[in-house]
């Protein structure tokens, strides 16, 4: 299902509005994430603290929504700006790339929660589609 | 099918308890039909379906919405006892609507994102994992009687 010229000027003018909050979008997600899915804490068992909110979360959190702010200028070639990522979820984290899937909706929950006038179906569908794009971009590399 | 604690029973009644169905239905159902365009396979009889408009303005697909999420009523009443309440459902959308049970898991998905957006930050990781347990045991029996 590839992103039409509509998706990506859908997504980047979204991603315009959300900027501002990407860092806090992106913890509450990540947070969210290992709240309603604990499976996914096998992956942070290193962290001292997994509760929403804290230090490890919200840092990383941050570094996860940053990559996809790049993400959004590189719609063109995910495949290619994501070689290096995808590298290093297939070979040194070894994320099952099921769990893309999973983070994906915790960020639409997340979006919804803090853009509810924002994140109208029109937009919910490009997002949804460019996340979709992202997270086959960074399983790429995995065999 | 699932030991609900008294926590968790009382945090999906209250999630429940501030959902409008008459708002929430329409408004998840006609999500799904954007977001998700090749379940309007199921709806070839409610007219116009074209555009996002028209879902969202279509009285048709604004009263199944509240068939479809009303439905979710009896659930939070029989919690203990979801997997028999939603027997007959089940068989009917497995032998008589043909309804691909990968939708329920869509649909269960789309309804927590338009609830997330009325209830705001008050929406908490926390419920949110309450409420997704009891979307996946919703979801799990309406596919039960599919084989």
């Amino acid at each position: 299902m590839s992103l039409t010229a509509k998706d990506k000027s859908v997504v980047k003018a979204f991603w315009g509005k959300i900027s501002g909050k990407a860092d806090v979008v992106g913890a509450e997600a990540l947070g969210r994430m290992l709240t309603a899915y604990p499976q996914t804490k096998t992956y942070f068992s290193h962290w001292a603290d997994l509760s929403p909110g804290s230090g490890p979360v919200k840092n990383h959190g941050g570094i996860i929504m940053g990559a996809i702010g790049k993400a959004v200028g590189l719609m063109d070639d995910l495949v290619g700006g994501m070689s290096a990522l995808s590298d290093r979820h297939a070979f040194n984290l070894r994320v099952d790339p099921g769990n893309f899937k999973i983070l994906s909706h915790n960020i639409l929950v997340t979006l919804a929660i803090h853009f509810p006038s924002e994140f109208t179906p029109e937009v919910h569908i490009a997002v949804d589609k460019f996340l979709a794009a992202l997270s086959a971009a960074l399983a790429d590399k995995y065999r | 099918m699932v030991e609900w604690t008294d926590a968790e029973k009382s945090t999906i009644s209250a999630v429940w308890g501030r959902v409008d169905i008459n708002e929430v239905g329409p408004l998840a159902l006609g999500r799904v039909l954007i977001v998700y365009p090749w379940t309007q396979r199921y709806f070839g009889s409610f007219g116009d379906v074209s555009t996002p408009a028209a879902i969202m303005g279509n009285p048709k697909v604004a009263a199944h919405g509240k068939v479809v999420c009303g439905a979710l009523d009896n659930a939070v009443k029989n919690m203990g006892n979801i997997l028999a309440t939603y027997k007959s459902l089940s068989e009917t959308h497995a032998n008589k609507l043909f309804v691909d049970p990968d939708n329920f898991r869509v649909l269960a998905d789309v309804l927590t994102i338009v609830i997330a957006a009325k209830f705001g930050a008050s929406f908490t990781p926390e419920i949110q994992a309450t409420w997704q347990k009891f979307m996946k045991v919703v979801v799990a029996a309406m596919g039960s009687r599919y084989f």
